[in-house]
């Protein structure tokens, strides 16, 4: 792909590639706590079926991951664990943040043992918001993402332009602001 | 050796030797394997460090806390009705059976008592939280052996149970419903009928349970005789709910103990059973599920009229006193011990959580078993990190 190292890349190719990559991502599912029991539901039940939106949840490790999903509460002993995950994933890497309480803490904003928010941790793409999200939130979340992939401009990164995840702008769902 | 020949006693002796030989060179050494904190058979965030010997396990020990949320604190700087929505999260599969011990804890300490129809109502709701906790269990044991199908049995059919709890408390699994005095709200329009057809279903999913994975012939040949705890050791670590009763120790609150719940109106079965291994746990909740499927059918059946909640006054002071209440939960026995000095909130709350008991026994019943059934055992105690770490 010379084109893409020199900065320019063939918009049908780049359109072509976008989106193969938003319809066959692997998602790693970090479940923490109750609201693994969504992410289960809706990654892993006959009634929500993830797979019919192109993702796929079940890989063997972080390491074949393109997305993951921290959904649940991080406790500050948990920490080290979620900013090793994301160390592990190859790039591009996206992360969406599910629940109140990867979001911002949740119920716990005032205990001493909980990371107030997983955003202090590793940079998030898209907050999912409730306690707990319904499965259908979290598929909104990850229709959004799918969005915001097919419009990426692959070849930034090599132009010189920061395609860091810290710089991308967040999306809320149900927020309001789209891709 | 008498009739062998003399080429054969050598040859004999020879291969002896290099049996010996080769015992000392394939001497293992002791491994330590890391399970967790991150892996499926947790239900969550726990992990286990166990010593290896070859394939068996030498000692393991369970490592609590990434899941620690710090109830017990938080519990001193909230109100008497915040409380509940924390509490709900403790054993979030069952969430409202968490709330009504502390309820009753602190119904208790202000003299109040709940009328019949929320009493009724709240054993219904309990019940409900108790099938659709069980159910996700008989799946996730599946999962646990390599069977994924059982899994999406579960996710199907709790999916109804959690729709009759949305309908009554508009969340599907943290209702936060539960109020001093009663209940907030009164079943809507069609709740009896509706909640007749799901348990009718729920008992057709247990059936489906039973000939999918209890009766299947490898579930059997990997659980039956793992992870015997017996009866006196199931005493000794405080071990409590399906846990115990499959020890053959016939324990169960609903029965045993007077609270203002409507478990004394129904009459239902306390299943136990002898053996005290996976299996034996897994059969005992099973049967509990069926048997909370036929609660809820009787609490239906008799369910009173009137108002829903007590005269209470607008801002809730409970009067200093301590107060100990404990109930019958999907887990085990989960209690609260709330310490009120006169406040709008406790002054200091213990939470009892039934898998932390149930989890203690981990290093017990692990020693000597192999590898695969670490987890088979682990899967079969059933616990919820929610509930261990708090
Ligand atoms: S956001 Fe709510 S449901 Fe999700 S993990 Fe936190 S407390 Fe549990």
């Amino acid at each position: 792909m010379g084109l893409v190292d020199r900065g320019r890349m063939p918009g049908a190719i780049e359109k072509l590639m976008n989106l193969g990559r938003s319809y066959s991502m692997w998602v790693y599912q970090w479940g923490l706590a109750c609201c693994a029991i969504e992410m289960g539901a809706a990654f892993a039940s006959p009634r929500y079926d993830v797979m019919r939106l192109g993702v796929i949840p079940l890989p063997a490790s972080p390491r074949q991951a393109d997305l993951v999903v921290v959904s649940g509460t991080v406790t500050d002993k948990m920490a080290p664990a979620v900013l090793r995950l994301y160390d592990q994933m190859p790039e591009p890497k996206y992360v969406i943040s599910m629940g109140s309480c990867a979001n911002c803490g949740g119920p716990y904003w005032d205990s001493y043992s909980v990371t107030k928010g997983v955003d202090q941790l590793i940079p998030v793409d898209i907050y999912v918001p409730g306690c707990p999200p319904r499965p259908e939130a979290l598929l909104e979340g990850i229709v959004l993402l799918q969005q915001r992939i097919k419009h990426e401009d692959m070849a930034a990164k090599w132009r010189g332009e920061t395609t860091e995840p810290l710089r991308r702008e967040p999306i809320v769902v149900g927020g309001g602001n789209v891709a | 050796m008498t009739d062998l020949s003399e080429r054969q006693q050598l040859s004999y002796i020879a291969g002896q030797a290099a049996d010996a030989r080769l015992n000392v060179e394939l001497e293992t050494e002791g491994m330590t394997l890391n399970i967790g904190p991150q892996h499926p058979a947790t239900h969550g965030t726990l992990r286990i460090i166990v010593r290896l010997d070859g394939e068996q396990v030498v000692w393991a020990e369970p490592s609590c806390g990434y899941m620690h949320r710090g109830y017990e604190k938080l519990t001193e700087v909230r109100t008497y009705p915040q409380v509940t929505t924390l509490v709900n999260r403790i054993d979030w599969l069952g969430s409202f059976a968490n709330e009504v011990p502390f309820i009753l804890a602190a119904e208790k300490l202000m003299e109040i008592e709940a009328p019949p129809r929320a009493q009724w109502i709240r054993t219904i709701l309990f019940e409900l939280s108790r099938i659709a906790n069980i159910s996700l269990f008989l799946g996730d044991l599946g999962v646990q052996l390599g069977a994924v199908t059982p899994a999406f049995f579960a996710f199907r059919d709790r999916e109804h149970v959690l729709n009759l709890i949305e309908s009554v408390t508009g969340g599907r699994f943290h209702p936060n419903f539960d109020r001093i005095g009663g209940l907030k709200d009164d079943l809507p329009k069609g709740f009896v009928d509706e909640t007749r057809r799901v348990m009718r279903k729920m008992r057709t999913y247990c059936d489906e349970i039973d000939d999918l994975l209890i009766g299947n012939e490898i579930f059997q040949a990997r659980t039956r005789g793992v992870g015997i705890i017996p009866k006196d050791v199931a005493l000794q670590y405080g071990l409590s709910g399906a846990n115990l009763r499959a020890s053959g120790v016939d324990w169960d609150l609903r029965r045993d103990q007077v609270v203002p719940m409507a478990w004394d109106d129904v009459d239902f079965k306390v299943w136990t059973h002898p053996d005290g291994d996976s299996f034996a746990r897994c059969w005992v909740r099973l049967q509990e599920t069926r048997e909370a499927t036929k609660i809820v059918d009787q609490l239906l059946d008799g369910l009173p009229a009137g108002p829903v909640m007590a005269k209470v006054p607008r801002i809730i002071k409970v009067p200093a006193g301590e107060a100990w209440v404990s109930t019958e939960n999907p887990l085990g026995e989960m209690g609260y011990y709330v310490v009120s000095k006169g406040d709008l909130g406790p002054f200091r709350v213990k939470i009892r959580s039934a898998s932390f008991n149930n989890i203690s026994v981990a290093p017990w019943v692990l020693r000597g078993v192999y590898v695969p059934d670490v987890i088979t055992i682990l899967a079969s105690l059933y616990f919820i990190l929610g509930d261990i770490d708090r």
